[in-house]
């Protein structure tokens, strides 16, 4: 099982730093992630469930790991979004999995 | 004054069941919601998204749903106040509750059912330093009466249907409109990108593409704002009106200043009995509450209206019993003067 378990590095927004272990053979994707650890308030992030429709788990992806494009759905919101930057990307469209391990994000402020 | 007997906060699909679980009760439902028709999330936010958890509908597609709670619910005639937001809750001394709306609107009723979601649907605003300064005086994030912008010079910023569409109204009424977009591709209608852009080549329109709003001058009222493009220096241009129409986004708003027990963003029911609040007579059903094994689902959901509606009952009628009965037993009554019943079997015989 270990193999299988990879590590994400995210600053939530408070600027608390967390390690966190995660299992990469569930389905699950980053914004899952995120509230199952509880790093942001319920109700504060994936509001719409995860169709990439609210940008409430916007995240700024600090480390060089190569990510799939990011859809055009997923492009629309973020040019509706606020504080985007180049890094920009809605973690609710990023799938864990193996090539994830030691991912590094940073968790936008609420909007 | 709208009187009813169950007032039910949020018209989504979880509110609209309960129209028809109370009717099968006799009990009469009026819905308030912000969104100017019903379903909620699902006609707000993803009307063409496949649905395929809902019983019995391998597939259905979230607008289609809500036209079928819609349809399984008129029956019992529901009053609805549309493009209105829920403001305060006061339990008079006769025991009933009055709700008022942000536009006056007073509603009275023995049992409120909020059937919220994830809260009112509030325009995502730009982050702008002095943007509150302006708002209404200037700046507005919808369009009630483009009878206003009359001879006026408007910006629009956004690049869905809703920038694309009052773009196109207001090219006829105001007298200069500028639509400012972060991308150069817009997520409209095709029929509107076209439009928009036939009228921008008729020099009706200007567009002004990768480029944001990044700030807003004026003495009380908004006079001018400065637009960034990519790669360029920033331009200032004189406004009478800024729009930002960057789509809409859920907030819990005034009813957590209700009194109300809230927990995660959600409000606190007895799940182990009637979905009720700490507030006696006020329930709360659908994504809008939370207890211990809470799950946002639909069809949670409406297990909780359905339960929620038989101690609405004992409330609204404390002297009669009630006995569960099956609509394949007593079929359906509807307040309009309809009936749905199973055939009678015929009994013929052979001879």
């Amino acid at each position: 099982m270990e193999e299988l378990t990879i590590k994400i590095n995210v600053t939530d927004r408070q600027g608390e730093y967390h390690h966190i272990n995660v299992p990469s053979d569930m389905s699950m994707n980053l914004m899952e992630v995120i509230r199952s650890y509880e790093l942001v308030e319920e109700g504060m992030i994936g509001i719409c469930g995860g169709m990439a429709m609210c940008a409430s788990c916007h995240c700024y992806i600090t480390s060089n790991h190569q990510l799939k494009s990011p859809s055009s759905e997923e492009e629309f919101m973020l040019l509706d979004a606020n504080d985007v930057k180049e890094n920009s990307r809605l973690s609710c469209q990023i799938p864990i999995s193996i090539e994830l391990n030691n991912l590094e994000l940073i968790i936008s402020p609420f909007q | 004054m709208i009187k009813t007997d169950i007032l039910i906060i949020g018209a989504g699909p979880v509110g609209l069941f309960t129209v028809f679980e109370a009717g099968l009760l006799k009990m009469k439902c009026h819905l308030i919601d912000t969104l100017t028709k019903a379903g909620g999330q699902c006609s707000e936010l993803y009307p063409k998204k496949p649905i395929y958890d809902i019983p019995a509908y391998p597939e259905i597609l979230a607008d289609e749903l809500t036209n079928k709670l819609l349809e399984q619910s008129k029956q019992f005639e529901p009053g609805f106040t549309f493009g209105e937001r829920a403001e305060t809750l006061k339990k008079n001394s006769d025991g009933l509750f009055t709700v008022v709306t942000d536009k006056g609107t007073v509603h009275q009723a023995p049992v409120v059912v909020i059937a919220g979601g994830l809260g009112s649907f509030e325009p995502r605003k730009p982050t702008l330093s002095n943007l509150e300064k302006y708002e209404g005086n200037g700046v507005q994030y919808s369009i009630q009466d483009p009878e206003i912008y009359r001879g006026k010079k408007v910006v629009i910023a956004g690049g869905g249907d809703s920038a694309l569409d009052w773009t196109i109204i207001l090219a006829d009424i105001a007298s200069e409109v500028t639509l400012i977009h972060r991308s150069n591709e817009f997520r409209g209608a095709l029929s509107s990108v076209e439009k928009v852009q036939s009228l921008k080549d008729k020099k009706r329109i200007k567009v002004i593409t990768s480029s944001q709003v990044e700030k807003l001058e004026g003495e009380s009222r908004l006079e001018s704002i400065s637009i960034k493009t990519s790669g360029e220096k920033s331009q200032k241009i004189l406004v009478d009106y800024f729009i930002p129409l960057f789509g809409l986004l859920p907030k819990l708003g005034p009813i957590s200043e209700w009194g109300l027990e809230i927990e995660k963003n959600a409000i606190k029911v007895n799940n182990s009995l009637d979905y009720q609040t700490n507030i006696k007579g006020v329930f709360a059903v659908g994504d809008v509450n939370t207890y211990p094994g809470k799950l946002k689902l639909i069809l949670c959901g409406f297990h909780e209206a359905t339960v929620m509606c038989q101690y609405a009952y004992r409330i609204i009628n404390p002297e009669k019993k009630f006995l569960l009965k099956y609509t394949t037993v007593t079929g359906v009554s509807g307040f309009d003067g309809t009936t749905k019943s199973s055939p009678k079997t015929l009994v013929k015989k052979i001879l």
